[in-house]
Order: structure tokens, then C-alpha cells, then sequence
């Protein structure tokens, strides 16, 4: 017997360690026990992070990669466990997040005899991964984690699932690790083409009036002090969409708001009145576009994207410059001209101010009546100085969070956009504080989505994570409330929920907390909230039937920007 | 409305478990129908080569070849249209030997057709004919509307593209490159 030789699991971590995970949010199940018993004795190098059910495992993995930069790392076991995290991985996969997700799999004599625990996970998993791969030999794990972490982190990021055969964990063979840098036929980053540099920058130089959009593509890329750089020096006024939120920072001069279906009026609107759009890692996505016939018509249209497959996906464009954002920017930026367009950023302030008067200000400082779900959000912004980690839900709570929460730093808006997956926001919290155990992370969530992943309160529990958790509680559905009063005669089919003693279930979890039902009672409830770095849970009974203004409705066009009552 | 045509989709993949799930998934998710579908290895071992062929526009085609690129495991995916193609199918034809006799002398439809016999006795006779789908299908209805098919089967298309040059190796050297071309408006 070859003393040199090491079973396929201990290659496993062996492997992952040398790509630098110190980190793993798991669950252990019979047929990834092997894998699960190596880990024992790396407990010095790694930590794993029990969840309380896989979903909250590749969510929590998200949120931690998302705030850290970091790859995401799940080990979880077969069958249910796989079917389980398929959510959390769809989820990474919309949004671009790097998670590497090992699943146990039965041994590879008993691959599609319908075992026990036995599920086709390659086959589950293609259409929303990066790469999914089944391991059935011990030779061949340190190959495919090198593979993975490498496919998952590069060029546009993403999920990617090793399918762990229990043989291949058990086996063993000899360990040596060479990382990952070259797949042929798989190309990261394309080779920058300066002719499209030379286009972009003569079209932007040539601009009356240019608008930029920005995407999470500027922060997978670290590439925000570049993008400021380019807008500063040709005074671009720019907007973010849902995942580029926080790339600028909140008061940066040039930062026009948020785009889309509840975004700011003013950078939508503009975006039709604009001669010249460059959207920047951004993927010209329906809550941003709205109706595609309308939109934008009137510009040039400038792409940067690291995705060749983005291009003229959804809006045809003038100008692709494929490539990296940190490369491309500052390649761009060199070339333009100073500019001032001063009377055209000038001119967004009609809409702000708009904005601001019908729909912002009650919604933020409402004098009376009850209390709304952005005021929470603007006095918990305020009290943590914009500093805090924001991590959202789904529905009414991620919008409200997004208009009203300020950022002073990058990676500091943790949301589900793509999939829009309510129960994302408290297992992506946990991984998030995990992630960034030096920040004060503040969940919004609502009493909907809080419910479908309230399980992971054990996860904050046990790791003894200070997670702050304000729950906007209407007692409804909001978002799908909100739709059935604006778009189908208030019939309201299945929203109203009977919902349980919230501070009395986190009391059971030994997390403190509170409910407030009165505005006086607000600051004083959210400062005690943030006195120290204990998980807390802050419930707001806010109105039952708010409404998140502006709203474009789903299909109509960008300018087509309701503000409710006036 | 754009129109919708023939398109005929070639993808070099690696040779590894699962490829054709994840080729297919991409038409499944754009609801395109696969015409026809020709798996084999290709001039470079270990290398596999498709040639799909489905109807769709001319925007759509586009992102679904994108999409197919983009996998980690397809080294190259493009499309081309019936002008810029040589192409073929293959078809057999199992006919009863006695109705085949009963038509007198078969020379006229050999020669029409460019028939080539694979097997024969008292039984059956197997023609095979290869051509394009026009000239498989008008053979399999004159010999439908006449003697009768037991059984008949067609291949997918295979096809090679009338371009100068075009070696998976030189694609490959030049994926780098790759650029994406405007479209107008």
C-alpha cells in the first residue's frame, strides 16, 4: 500500500484549502459523510458553518461571497440535499455569483438505479450552473476542484456543482494540486479590441448629453475607482441598477439613482432623453428595460460587458466593448476629452425634485399615520452612518431597502435579483456577516420571506452571529398585494397572512428582540438594536397596505413612471 | 415578424458525459425545435463534432449559438445557412422484393435516383439514397404512393462549409479575438 496516497475526500479539502477557503456552509448527510469526517480534522483551517437546511447553505455561501469577494464553498450531501440547493444555486447563476457546491452522490455502481438518495444531479443542474461535473474517481478530485474554483471565480462568475460520488470520496490515490488557469474552448475575458475603445470614446466625447448604467459587472471587476475615474473626467451622470447598487457611493456627485421598475424617476426618464448610453456590466434586464420597443430609441448605444452573450441580447447596441470593466474603463476614460454637461445633469433635478415631493418624503419622514416601510430603512441607514452591510429580501422590503438605504462603501447591498428569491435575505445575511464579521450587517426582510428560511435564526444561533434582522411586517404579501390593488380590483387571492409571535420565536433561538407598533417608540428600538454586535431581531408593524412608488408597470415603457396619489 | 429559416448549427465539443444535455437545454429554453441532430468525432481526437440543423430567425439563432459558446465544455459553436453549405443526408428504404418485381424493370428509378442496393432477397431490398432532404423525401413518396415503404429511415444532416478556410485549430487560436459586430438599427 502506498503510504502517499490519500482518500479522494482529504483531497477534497486538501485541494480547497490551497485555493484558499477557509470557509464552508454545509450540511452533512449519509452520502457525503466521508467528506464530512475528513473535514474533522481541519477544523484549524476551516470553518464550517452548519445551516439549518441546504437552501440557506448556497444562499448563505452567496452572501458571503458577494460581500467578501470571496468564492462561496457548500458541501452538502445527495438527493434531497442537491434538489434542495438548486434554488440557491439558480439564484447565484441569475446573479453572477462564484459558489463552488459539492454534492455527495451514491457510489458509481449504483449511479441510475434509482438508489437511495440518488438523484441525476448533472442533469438537474446544467441549465443553471456554470459547470457541473460528477467526480467517480478519487484521481480525479483535485483536477475538477481546481477546475471549478477557476471556472466559478473567472471571467463572468457563477455556480458551479461537483457531483461527489461516495467511492470517489472514500478511494484514494495520490495528491498533488496544480490550480487551474487554462480550459481550452473557454474564454474569460476576451482579448480587448481597441477599435471599440477608439468607438466608445468617440461617440462619448461627441455627447451632449451621455448617461451611464451600472452593473454589478463594475463591482465583480473591482473595478469602482476606475468607473469613477471615467465619469468624473467627461462628468458622466450615472445610475445603478439593482445589483450595481453601491459600485458608487451614495453621495458621489454623478450618482443619478437606481433604475427600473421601482428605481428613481429621474434616471429613467433620462434614459429615454440621453444621446449616448453606456450601460457597464449590466445586462439590459426587463425591470430595468421595461418595454424594449421603447426604450432608449433615441441613443447611441455603448456596451461594455465581459459576457459576449449579453450583446444584443435583449437591446441592440452601436458599440460592444467586450472585456474586463478594469480594463476597458480606464482604456476609455484615457481617450476622453473633458467635458462638462453640466446644464443636462442640471436638468435631472425637475424629476428629483418630483420625486421627492410626491412619493419620497412621506414615504421617509411621514408626520403621522402609520409607520412605512422606508422610514425604517432611513432611520436604520442613518444610525449605522451608511456603513452597514444591507441585505435584503423580496418584495416591497428589497425595494424599499434599495431606494432608501445609503452606501458609503462598495459590496454593501446583498440582494436577489435575477430570481427574485424570497427566504434569500436571512441565510445571504448570515453569509454575509460571516463574510465580513468587522461590518454591521442589517437585514430587511418581510414577514413572508422571513418565514420561508426562519430556520436559519438556529444557524445565527449556533455561530452566534450578530445579524440584525428588521422585519417589516404588514401582516400581507406586499409586493403581490400591491399588484392585486393596482392591477387586478383589489382581489386579494391568498396575501393576507395570520403571522405568528415573531420576537417570541427569535426569544426561542435566544436572540433578542423587540416589536414596535408606534413611531415614538422607533429610534429608541433601533438604537438598542445596534448598542453591540448581538444578533437582534427588530419587528415593524408597518401600514398593511403600503406601496412602493414610483412603479413602472411590468411591460410598459421607462418613461411611463407612476408616483401613486399626488 | 422576421422570418423564420433553416439554420444549420455546428458545435465542437469536448467528449465528455453530458454535452448534448447542455446543447439542448439552450433550444429547450428558446423553445426551438431541432430539425435534425448528427453527432461524431471529428478530424481532431477527442474532439466531437454536432451538426444541428432547427427553424428559427436569424436574431434568434444568434444568441442560441452565443449561449452554446458560451459553455465551458464547447470549444466552438457557429451557424451558417444553406448557401454557405455543402450538405447531406442519408436515407434507407426496406421495400417488399415482390412488389418490387411486380414493377417490371427497376433501372429507370436506380438511375433517376442514383439508388444505391445494400442488401436484397425474396423478402426485402434496402435502397439507400443520399442527397438532400428534398431528394430523400421525393423518393420516399414516389415509392409510398406506389409500391409501398416498410420501413424507411433518415440521418441528420451533415454538412462542410464552402469557406477557404476554416480548421477548429485556427478557431481556436482566434477565440481570443472574438468581437462582436454591431447590428443596425
Amino acid at each position: 500500500m502506498d503510504t502517499k496516497k490519500i482518500s479522494g475526500s482529504q483531497i477534497l479539502i486538501e485541494s480547497m484549502i490551497r485555493e484558499g477557503i477557509d470557509t464552508i456552509f454545509g450540511y452533512p448527510g449519509g452520502a457525503i459523510m466521508p467528506a464530512f469526517d475528513a473535514l474533522f480534522d481541519y477544523r484549524d483551517k476551516i470553518n464550517h458553518v452548519l445551516t439549518r437546511h441546504e437552501q440557506g447553505a448556497t444562499h448563505a455561501a452567496e452572501g458571503y461571497a458577494l460581500v467578501s469577494g470571496k468564492t462561496g464553498v457548500c458541501l452538502i450531501t445527495s438527493g434531497p440535499a442537491a434538489t434542495n440547493a438548486v434554488t440557491g444555486i439558480s439564484n447565484a447563476m441569475l446573479d453572477s455569483t462564484p459558489i463552488v457546491v459539492i454534492t455527495g452522490q451514491v457510489g458509481s455502481s449504483l449511479l441510475g438505479t434509482d438508489a437511495f438518495q440518488e438523484i441525476d444531479v448533472v442533469g438537474i443542474m446544467q441549465p443553471v450552473t456554470k459547470w457541473a461535473y460528477q467526480i467517480r474517481r478519487a484521481e480525479d478530485v483535485a483536477w475538477a476542484v481546481a477546475r471549478a474554483f477557476y471556472i466559478a471565480k473567472t471571467g463572468r462568475p457563477g455556480p458551479v456543482v461537483l457531483d461527489f460520488t461516495k467511492n470517489a470520496q472514500t478511494e484514494k490515490a495520490e495528491f498533488s494540486y496544480k490550480p487551474c488557469t487554462f480550459i481550452r474552448g473557454y474564454i474569460p475575458e476576451p482579448d480587448v479590441k481597441q477599435e471599440r475603445i477608439a468607438e466608445a470614446a468617440k461617440l462619448i466625447n461627441a455627447a451632449k448629453k451621455p448617461l451611464a448604467l451600472v452593473g454589478q459587472g463594475v463591482i465583480l471587476a473591482k473595478a469602482e475607482a476606475e468607473l469613477k475615474m471615467f465619469l468624473e473626467k467627461a462628468n458622466i451622470p450615472a445610475a445603478w441598477t439593482l445589483l450595481g447598487a453601491s459600485a458608487m457611493p451614495s453621495d458621489f456627485k454623478l450618482n443619478m439613482g437606481f433604475l427600473g421598475m421601482h428605481g428613481n424617476m429621474a434616471p429613467n426618464m433620462k434614459t429615454n432623453e440621453c444621446d449616448v448610453l453606456i450601460a457597464i456590466g449590466m445586462r439590459f434586464d426587463d425591470r430595468v428595460t421595461g418595454n424594449l420597443d421603447t426604450y432608449a430609441k433615441q441613443a447611441k448605444i455603448i456596451h461594455l460587458d465581459i459576457d459576449r452573450a449579453e450583446i444584443n441580447k435583449n437591446v441592440q447596441v452601436d458599440v460592444p466593448v467586450l472585456g474586463n470593466a478594469k480594463e476597458t474603463l480606464p482604456l476609455i476614460t484615457k481617450l476622453l476629452s473633458k467635458a462638462n454637461h453640466q446644464e443636462w445633469i442640471d436638468s435631472f433635478k425637475v424629476y428629483d425634485d418630483k420625486e421627492y415631493n410626491t412619493v419620497i418624503k412621506k414615504e421617509i419622514t411621514p408626520e403621522n399615520g402609520e409607520m412605512t416601510m422606508g422610514e425604517v430603512v432611513h432611520k436604520v441607514s442613518e444610525a449605522t452612518n451608511h456603513q452597514a452591510v444591507v441585505v435584503t429580501d423580496v418584495g416591497q422590503n428589497q425595494m424599499m431597502a434599495a431606494r432608501y438605504s445609503k452606501h458609503s462603501q462598495t459590496r454593501s447591498l446583498i440582494t436577489s435579483g435575477g430570481l427574485g428569491t424570497m427566504g434569500f435575505g436571512l441565510p445571504a445575511a448570515v453569509g454575509a456577516k460571516v463574510g465580513a464579521p468587522d461590518r454591521t450587517v442589517c437585514l430587511f426582510c418581510g414577514d413572508g420571506g422571513f418565514q420561508m428560511t426562519i430556520q436559519e435564526l438556529g444557524t445565527i444561533m449556533q455561530e452566534k452571529l450578530g445579524v440584525k434582522i428588521i422585519l417589516l411586517n404588514n401582516d400581507f404579501l406586499g409586493m403581490v398585494r400591491q399588484w392585486q390593488e393596482m392591477f387586478f380590483d383589489e382581489r386579494y387571492s391568498f396575501t393576507e397572512i395570520d403571522n405568528p409571535d415573531f420576537v417570541a420565536i427569535a426569544k426561542a433561538y435566544n436572540i433578542d428582540g423587540t416589536l414596535v407598533t408606534k413611531r415614538k417608540n422607533l429610534d429608541a428600538a433601533i438604537r438598542d438594536m445596534l448598542k453591540d454586535d448581538k444578533p437582534y431581531l427588530l419587528v415593524v408593524n408597518v401600514q398593511k397596505k403600503g406601496m412602493v412608488y414610483p412603479m413602472i408597470p411590468a411591460g410598459a415603457s421607462v418613461t411611463d413612471v407612476l408616483l401613486g396619489n399626488e | 415578424m422576421e422570418k423564420t429559416k433553416l439554420y444549420t448549427i455546428t458545435v465542437f465539443s469536448e467528449n465528455t458525459v453530458g454535452i448534448l444535455n447542455q446543447i439542448t437545454i439552450i433550444f429547450t429554453r428558446r423553445a426551438v425545435n431541432i430539425e435534425t441532430l448528427s453527432v461524431s468525432p471529428s478530424a481532431i481526437k477527442g474532439i466531437h463534432k454536432f451538426t444541428i440543423t432547427a427553424f428559427t430567425t436569424k436574431s434568434l439563432i444568434e444568441k442560441i449559438v452565443k449561449q452554446i459558446d458560451k459553455r465551458v465544455d464547447i470549444l466552438k459553436s457557429y451557424y451558417n445557412t444553406d448557401e454557405d453549405l455543402i450538405h447531406q443526408e442519408i436515407a434507407l428504404y426496406k421495400i417488399a422484393t415482390e412488389k418490387l418485381m411486380a414493377m417490371g424493370s427497376i433501372e429507370s428509378l436506380i438511375r433517376q435516383y442514383n439508388i444505391k442496393i445494400l442488401d436484397m432477397n425474396e423478402t426485402y431490398v434496402v435502397f439507400l439514397k443520399s442527397g438532400h432532404y428534398a431528394e430523400t423525401q421525393q423518393l420516399f413518396e414516389e415509392l409510398s404512393n406506389t409500391i409501398g415503404v416498410l420501413q424507411f429511415v433518415r440521418s441528420g444532416r451533415i454538412a462542410i462549409t464552402k469557406a477557404k478556410v476554416e480548421r477548429l485549430s485556427d478557431m481556436l487560436d482566434a477565440m481570443r479575438q472574438i468581437d462582436e459586430n454591431p447590428i443596425d438599427k
